[in-house]
């Protein structure tokens, strides 16, 4: 096993990192910036070094800081967490070159697929569907316009470095094409340094369906089933939930077969995530998260597997005691991301200092939190304060559970999304379980 | 007459997107905030002619704060 991991991040995913390094006796060592001295994960870790201002470019994101800070603390390995450096091949590289072990898979596995049109070809070349789409980026506004009247409008233009949603743009016709082109151009240059883009055809009303893949190098990749996560704002998930519901059993199997063989293609090891769009019997591959996912506590609580130890596990070269129909899922479970946004103004950033926080609790119910009373919530992170994980015999149990732990928030000195949840859980199409990834623009939840 | 352009949010100044002199319409972008790795645009209220932007690049803003002079 290993000795000691330095934790990458910050929030709620140091604690659950922090968690596990302790489950295993292994010493923690956290990072923080000046903005999160009082945050409770650098309270929590075994150590913890300071390295830099608030902007996560002079502190989470320098990686020369973050290898500073490992070397001085004498660490065995870094722990990425998810965000900030997780999936920056460079970052995974520098890990190797400097001696650390990095957690999570090599890094060259993260820039095959961190290139989105080459995790597409690859993906293609494993049977694994795609979504109909340009062969490669399009480079000039007329291979742009070529390539988007073949595959039929509306389509949407995507980054080629990064996924996440960002930089992703719909173009309803032609004449909208030029402008979209040069904003997604913009955006994708600003946040992956790198303007290219390419194109896929526009889904209608379809669901987000993502399965867990696992692979420890020495024998077969397995996944750990599937997670729905179709409520979403900005093209970033709200609610997940393991299992879908109303998925018909054949498309299961055909997704989670395709998501082993997508894994096994690029040799994958560690914890991974294959997002697909599912639309009718119809699914597609859209990208790979090569890292651990925020919405991995929902597959934890139905295989009742322990993700974060088996990535420290496996890190260490030990191989994993996982059979593939050992895997099983059992009873519902429902993940509500609480962020600090204000619904009521178009979930705008609510940043401010925590006056009050009081967490729900109860049987079924795990919280991740990643703040505590009196902390500052800063405009330069991620406005993710907390995850409610609620549990259940059935899908009907966990929605019930969900609904009486998001009433038994209290959250003063910051908005927060929970009465949009709130409304969310309560809606007879999310107790149906027909969900797309379009209703929350489309307004299906506002009161 | 002039008229304060007002942050509605709390973030920090992104991108500076006009300049004394312009011309600008309602709801044309003056300044870009970032706030919680989100790009929020802070919008002229009324058409006008920019008198002076008050902030610079990198600076926090308070929701509330004036960010830019209209006249």
């Amino acid at each position: 096993m290993l000795s000691s991991v330095l934790v990458a991040n910050r929030g709620e995913i140091a604690r659950r990192i922090i968690r596990a390094c302790r489950s295993l006796g292994i010493r923690s060592v956290a990072v923080y910036s000046e903005a999160d001295r009082a945050w409770p994960f650098v309270a929590e870790a075994d150590e913890a070094v300071a390295i830099g201002p608030a902007p996560p470019r002079e502190s989470y994101l320098d990686i020369e800081r973050i290898l500073d800070a490992a070397r001085r603390a004498g660490v065995e390995a870094v722990h990425p967490g998810y965000g900030f450096l997780s999936e920056n091949w460079r970052f995974a590289r520098a890990c190797e070159q400097a001696g650390f072990i990095f957690v999570g898979p090599s890094w060259q596995v993260i820039q095959q697929m961190g290139d989105k049109v080459e995790a597409r070809r690859l993906m293609a070349a494993a049977s694994v569907p795609v979504v109909p789409g340009s062969e490669g980026t399009v480079d000039t506004l007329e291979a742009a316009g070529d390539a988007a009247s073949r595959i039929g409008y509306p389509i949407l233009l995507k980054a080629a470095a990064g996924g996440g949603g960002i930089g992703m743009m719909r173009v309803a016709e032609e004449a909208a094409l030029a402008a979209a082109v040069a904003s997604a151009q913009r955006r994708a240059q600003s946040a992956f340094g790198s303007g290219a883009l390419f194109i896929e055809r526009f889904l209608q009303a379809p669901r987000h369906v993502e399965v867990q893949v696992f692979g420890d190098g020495h024998g077969p990749l397995v996944h750990l089933h599937e997670r729905e996560c179709s409520i979403q704002r900005r093209h970033q998930k709200l609610i997940e939930e393991s299992p879908a519901p109303n998925l018909p059993a054949t498309v299961k199997a055909r997704l989670t077969e395709a998501a082993v063989a997508g894994g096994k293609a690029v040799g994958y090891v560690n914890a991974g995530t294959m997002e697909f769009v599912v639309a009718g019997v119809e699914f597609y591959f859209l990208e790979m998260n090569t890292r651990l996912q925020v919405e991995h506590p929902v597959t934890e609580e139905v295989t009742g597997l322990d993700l974060v130890q088996a990535q420290l596990r496996v890190a260490a070269g030990e191989p994993l005691q996982w059979k593939q129909d050992e895997i099983r899922q059992r009873g519902w479970s429902i993940e509500c991301r609480i962020y600090a946004e204000d619904p009521a103004r178009g979930f705008l950033p609510s940043p401010g200092r925590l006056a009050r926080l009081t967490l729900p609790a109860g049987l079924g119910i795990r919280l991740e939190c990643g703040v505590a009373e009196g902390v500052e919530v800063s405009v330069h992170y991620d406005p993710l304060l907390a995850k409610l994980v609620a549990s259940g015999a059935t899908r009907d149990e966990a929605i019930a559970r969900t609904t009486v732990a998001l009433d038994g928030f209290v959250v003063e000195g910051v908005k927060t999304v929970i009465p949009f949840l709130q409304r969310v859980v309560r809606s007879a199409a999310f107790r149906a379980g027909s969900v797309h990834t379009q209703m929350v623009e489309q307004g299906a939840f506002d009161g | 007459m002039a008229e304060e352009v007002k942050a509605h949010i709390t973030g920090v100044v992104f991108q500076i997107t006009a300049k004394a002199g312009d011309a600008v319409a309602a709801g044309d972008p003056v300044i870009v905030l970032e706030s919680m790795k989100m790009e929020i645009p802070v919008e002229a209220p009324r058409a006008g002619t920019v008198k002076e932007i008050t902030v610079a690049e990198g600076q926090t803003v308070q929701e509330g704060d004036t960010v830019a002079v209209l006249q």
